[in-house]
């Protein structure tokens, strides 16, 4: 199945520049982890990741929406080479992961973080900071490092004397800069860009928003940008992946799922985000209830509990991720969808 | 490129940058009055005990056999040659007290060094690696725990004989497991922050992340930790001296000092007294500090 | 008579470097029954005038007004005991984050029934049926059984549904809500600010909302007030204020977000930044990152002028329709 929906992604269904090569590949993506749940009870198995596949290209944007809980943080530890997945894999330019040494493949992913003010280290100078990753993974002389570090700073817009700076001396929007830098300092191709805006203030927001898409223009990255804030996605990504539970329900350009949306949870995403504009805002009532433990998902559809258009079906059969329309979603009514 | 027009929003704050760390973490210790009359008298006792040679009127084993027990200078029959008067055998005693704090200091120096340095590495293990090594460690350290302290101390120096430097290693053995928990309680909670998973993604490496990343932002508790360990190490030593297990005489230390005075309490207050004063002064000096230090740095209770 | 009255509210902190202004001369009415927004970024003083209406500034601050009333109570003249009996009542609060807002040390029922206890004094079986009837408005499904739950074992969502329980439980008159669904997801954010409208509506109770998320103000809001550096710079009903902004920052504020990018890739942004305490303007606090300032707008504080469906405190205010800053 996954198999088709690679296919699927990488034809010319893909709103994107189909020109620009696929730097990163995943393909059924699993991430468990086991609870211990005391000295009785057996261990249970948290699905925090399950069965996540897309392709990343050159110079585009895939957005991964969900809420908290959805498993959108441990994607990006798994993209992001920090925990390995339960199974699936991952292709770098074509070539299993594995294939890579360590430093190599190091340098290929990136990660901005949500919180400016807990990705930095409160001890470090902001060159010591952005000359860590080079330190690490190259062979670069101290001069050369430095010379790197002044480079990338005047991307992101700082002035050469922040350099002896301690990150406590910033503003938030500042920090977030410095952390942008601190990612590019190994030229990766991919940049997983975890919540970078959502602790920033709307006119700061709009800075690093414009920052993020001038380096992608320039480096060509890829960003896998996850974020819970839609107008936000609309903006900067090409692609859309909606998480609900570690299970993807609709993957498709932007374009396609902003018009018409063929998950019931994407609709409700949609309708709940707060907007500015008075007009024809979908009329959706916000799911019933809260997310279902991830310890004892529901049977069938993850969602069916919450969504107002559950049939007996869905209680018990499990929708697989097929292609609707331009897009891939997991829903037995997805062709009902108006 | 987008910096032009954002260049101006980050030049402007640099007037207004906050002050350096150290000068808040100075203003908030300044605060506390205590703390800066504890520091003051660490600064006299240091440069009293550096200096010692110089300072001190005789040598601290010198015996002036004719001025046996000689009372303070204020008292009848005192003289200023031996302001604070001399013991059974003639020695003066402010000179042994002021060679006894250079002891003192190099105890409590040596003490903090090595049970910070094992508390540390002990600390930084546990919290990094967790799982059965950690409960290794933090249970052999509850055990020591549990063991009252001087009776611990005075385990190890039977076992490797009494000795100022045995003692000395005792009483770091004893100190140790608070050095370790404080340092693994901090592990723990900076680990999970965001910087040491930027660390991860730069591919830093289990010992970068340990000594590099992690370590210098759980300092803080452990400098409070070790000052306050100053005083215990030098409460610790003088009890093992009073109880003939650490340093032996003539060795001008406080406790020996103390303990060899004993038999003279009724009839000669001075003997016992000054080393007494000179114990309390220091210890309360240093916990002064001490607490001082936890306000500046610890991060919950600053305002 | 507005429920609400304040006229020319200031807030100063003593600190290290000075005089700190978080509020500057602050007018703000609340009519009865209705919802105001209170807008702004981070540090524009919006969370401490609500806390300066509660009587909630700490000793190292200090207030100053020529009118403080809730419903022809002057709120400056309270006693210390007075105040308390007031807050709570008939003014209550809910605060931004619900995990932390309830005492992890008792359940959930008891510090519903405290409330009840400390302001209603209904009898221990009162309380108790009172406390689930008020679980059961605000959504909590089985809520006999929830009144034994401890805070840890409510999600967020859950919680903060407990502290409006907790905050309706004598029937406030004015409910201000601090960022209530900003620790939330979009979701149940969504549920809490429907909730948080329905009780508005059916209780006829005033609702002060305070967000930086411009969203949530447009979509639950009747009037807006927008903070800037600890004043008031806009204040008009949310329609208008959204569809056409006066003041340059209000602008400024809208287009850089990126619902209103329309197709444009580059936001607009605001350059510079927020004033701290050393480098406040003179004149209006914009001035300085404003595409529009001129000579008069750097001398002398800028008023509030009067127009048509609000006040803006600007000399130079946008005119067009559509609300797109030129």
């Amino acid at each position: 199945m996954t198999g088709t929906a690679m296919d699927m992604r990488q034809g010319p269904g893909s709103g994107t520049e189909t020109a620009s090569p696929v730097v990163l590949e995943a393909r059924d993506l699993k991430r468990y982890y086991s609870i211990r749940r005391g000295m009785f009870a057996a261990d249970a198995t948290v699905k925090a990741v399950d069965g996540v596949s897309f392709a990343l290209r050159a110079g585009s944007t895939l957005a991964v929406v969900g809420e908290s809980g959805c498993g959108k943080s441990t994607l990006a530890r798994v993209v992001t080479l920090i925990d390995e997945p339960t199974s699936g894999e991952m292709r770098f330019d074509g070539r299993l992961a594995a294939e890579f040494d360590g430093r190599t493949l190091r340098r290929k992913v990136q990660m901005i973080f949500q919180n400016p003010y807990g990705s930095l280290n409160p001890r470090k100078k902001v060159g010591q900071i952005l000359e860590e990753p080079l330190e690490i993974n190259t062979s670069l002389s101290k001069a050369e490092r430095r010379e790197r570090a002044h480079v990338i700073m005047a991307k992101v817009g700082m002035r050469p004397d922040q350099y002896d700076r301690y990150p406590h001396m910033f503003s938030g929007g500042q920090r977030q800069r410095i952390a942008i830098a601190r990612a590019l300092m190994l030229n990766p191709e991919v940049v997983v860009a975890d919540e970078p805006v959502s602790a920033l203030d709307v006119s700061i927001q709009a800075q690093v928003l414009n920052l993020m898409m001038d380096l992608q223009e320039e480096f060509k990255l890829a960003y896998l940008f996850i974020s819970h804030d839609l107008s936000v996605v609309r903006h900067i990504a090409e692609d859309v992946l909606v998480m609900y539970l570690g299970k993807p329900v609709e993957h498709g350009p932007k374009e396609t799922i902003f018009a018409r949306a063929r998950h019931p949870y994407t609709r409700t995403l949609l309708a709940a985000t707060p907007r500015v504009a008075f007009e024809d805002k979908p009329q959706i009532p916000p799911p019933k209830g809260e997310l279902p433990s991830p310890l004892n998902p529901p049977p069938g559809c993850a969602y069916h509990r919450r969504c107002p258009f559950a049939t007996e079906r869905c209680a018990t059969e499990v929708p697989p991720l097929r292609p609707v329309d331009g897009r891939l979603v997991a829903c037995h009514y997805a062709e009902q969808m108006a | 490129m987008s910096a032009t027009d954002d260049i101006e929003m980050m030049a402007s704050p640099a007037k207004a940058a906050p002050p350096s760390p150290l000068r808040t973490f100075w203003w908030s210790f300044a605060e506390n009055k205590g703390a800066v009359a504890g520091l003051l008298v660490i600064v006299v006792i240091a440069i009293l005990a550096i200096f010692a040679d110089w300072i001190a009127p005789h040598s601290p084993t010198e015996q002036f056999r004719d001025f046996r027990l000689l009372p303070p200078f204020w008292a009848d029959g005192g003289t200023l040659r031996f302001p604070l008067g001399t013991d059974d055998i003639g020695r003066d005693i402010l000179s042994r007290l002021i060679h006894g704090a250079r002891l003192s200091m190099a105890i409590g120096l040596i003490v903090v060094t090595l049970a910070l340095g094992m508390g540390i590495v002990l600390g930084l293990v546990a919290g990094f690696y967790r799982g059965w090594i950690d409960v290794a460690i933090m249970r052999l350290m509850d055990m020591m725990l549990a063991l009252p302290s001087l009776l611990l101390a005075i385990v190890v120096v039977a076992i490797l004989g009494p000795g100022l430097s045995n003692a000395m290693f005792a009483v770091s053995i004893v100190v140790l497991p608070h050095y370790a928990r404080l340092t693994r309680a901090a592990v723990i909670s900076e680990l999970g922050k965001d910087y040491v998973v930027a660390s991860r993604v730069s591919g830093a490496g289990t010992l970068r992340l340990m000594f590099s990343t992690i370590l210098p932002n759980c300092m803080a508790p452990l400098i409070v930790q070790a000052t306050l360990g100053f005083s215990t190490a030098i409460l610790d030593a003088a009890a093992l001296g009073f109880l003939g297990l650490g340093a032996q005489p003539p060795t001008p230390e406080w406790g020996t000092m103390l303990a060899s005075a004993r038999e003279f309490v009724t009839r000669a207050w001075w003997v016992v007294t000054f080393p007494g004063i000179a114990i309390l002064v220091t210890v309360l000096a240093f916990n002064l500090m001490g607490d001082g230090l936890r306000d500046a740095l610890d991060p919950k209770l600053k305002r | 008579m507005p429920l609400l009255d304040i006229r020319n509210l200031s807030v100063e902190f003593a600190t290290r470097s000075g005089t700190f202004r978080a509020v500057d001369g602050v007018d703000l009415h609340v009519e009865e029954g209705e919802v105001l927004g209170i807008v702004g970024e981070s540090g524009s003083g919006k969370s401490v005038t609500s806390l300066a209406v509660m009587g909630l500034i700490g000793h190292n601050g200090r207030i100053v007004a020529d009118r403080m009333e809730f419903a022809g109570t002057d709120l400056r003249s309270l006693s210390p005991r007075q105040r308390r009996r007031l807050t709570g009542k008939d003014v209550a609060m809910v605060f931004q984050e619900p995990m932390s807002s309830l005492n992890p040390c008792f359940t959930v029922g008891f510090q519903i029934m405290e409330t009840l206890k400390v302001h209603e004094g209904l009898d221990r079986a009162q309380r108790r049926r009172r406390a689930i009837e008020l679980l059961d408005q605000v959504g909590i499904p089985d809520p006999e059984s929830r009144l034994s739950a401890f805070p840890h074992q409510l999600s967020g969502g859950m919680s903060q549904r407990v502290m409006i329980a907790m905050a309706i439980a004598c029937s406030p008159r004015l409910l201000i809500a601090d960022e209530p669904t900003t620790a939330l997801d979009v979701t149940i954010q969504k549920q809490i600010l429907d909730l948080l409208v329905s009780l508005q509506r059916d209780r006829g109770m005033a609702l002060v909302l305070i967000t930086h998320d411009m969203g949530v103000v447009a979509e639950t809001a009747h009037r807006v007030a927008v903070m800037y550096a600890g004043q008031v710079v806009e204040t008009r009903p949310a329609r208008a204020l959204f569809e056409a902004p006066r003041h340059p920052y209000t602008g400024a504020l809208l287009d850089a977000l990126p619902e209103r990018a329309l197709g444009r890739r580059r936001l607009p942004t605001i350059p510079g930044v927020v004033p701290g305490i050393a480098d406040r303007p003179p004149g209006c606090v914009f001035n300085p990152r404003c595409p529009k300032a001129q000579a008069d707008c750097r001398m002398g504080p800028i008023p509030m002028f009067p127009d048509e469906t609000g006040a803006a405190r600007c000399l130079h205010p946008l005119r067009q329709v559509g609300g797109q800053a030129a």
